[in-house]
């Protein structure tokens, strides 16, 4: 299990380092999915059997899918160029990103009580199930409205603009606003 | 739990940190986006975590929530994306500040 845990977490982190370091895209993408497959492998390390097959289903076969769409529809247009200034100084960047790394790692690593025992049927289906359907039930309720709005807003962003409204000039102030 | 959970939390805090150079580092809006899956999946570990340290199935809830909000956010995230694209020809976050002051 401990060797299991050790190829997972160099996985996820060569692909969270892909994520950020490449060049195009479509390799991000690729990477991102490294990283949320391996993190499916932790939860079920964890014993949260129903949290890694949702992190299948909707985080690898969903999200990833949404984002290779785009890709492909912005294609060639979505490469990055190598710029020279970027958002944060780099001398500044690393140590402030260093820094914050240092400090969720000195937080974390105080976290060393022993875990609590669990019966057999802990992360299953059946257990989430149940505390989703009575103590959580008004959130769950909230996050089909959530998804309900996500949906609307996304149809209602999708529509094409007004043949006026497309020919803003990249340069102009005036977009389209709705 | 084999694998004590320091390790796993600072695999978590490890993503985090990764998640946020690219958000501050990159310039493409796609992969900026990407960058913030990372940040949401690293505290989702954190989340899964400890919902095995304390034994309550409290935190696999709140994963469930986040993956519905995360879902939610990358739809609406990658149509405003499109739109942008359709009208600036860019996802370059640098060329979108109508409100820069």
């Amino acid at each position: 299990m401990a060797v299991l845990f050790a190829v997972v977490a160099g996985l996820a982190l060569a692909g969270g380092v892909g994520v950020i370091a490449s060049r195009r895209p479509v390799h991000s993408a690729l990477s991102l999915l490294l990283v949320l497959g391996s993190l499916a492998v932790e939860y079920l390390l964890l014993d949260a059997q129903f949290i890694a097959a949702l992190q299948v289903i909707i985080y690898a076969g969903a999200i990833v899918v949404l984002f290779v769409f785009i890709i492909m529809l912005l294609h060639a247009r979505s490469g990055e160029e190598p710029r020279l200034r970027p958002v944060l100084p780099t001398a500044w960047g690393i140590p402030l990103c260093t820094a914050v790394g240092l400090v969720l790692l000195f937080v974390v690593a105080g976290a060393g009580r022993p875990p609590a025992a669990t019966g057999e049927e802990f992360g299953t289906v059946q257990d989430v199930g149940r505390a989703l359907f009575s103590r959580f039930l008004l959130p769950f309720e909230a996050a089909s409205v959530v998804l309900l709005i996500g949906m609307i807003g996304a149809v209602a962003l999708g529509k094409r603009l007004p043949a006026a409204a497309t020919g803003a000039p990249p340069s102009g102030s005036g977009e389209g606003g709705r | 739990m084999i694998v004590p959970a320091p390790y796993h939390l600072a695999l978590s805090a490890v993503l985090f940190t990764l998640g946020m150079v690219g958000v501050l580092v990159r310039r493409s809006a796609l992969v900026v986006f990407m960058s913030i899956e990372l940040m949401l999946n690293a505290a989702n570990l954190a989340l899964v975590t400890f919902a095995r340290l304390h034994g309550s199935v409290d935190g696999q809830v709140v994963v469930f929530f986040i993956l519905v909000v995360a879902a939610v956010e990358v739809v609406i995230g990658l149509a405003m994306i499109v739109d942008i694209f359709r009208s600036r020809e860019t996802v370059d976050i640098d060329d979108v500040h109508l409100l820069r002051g």
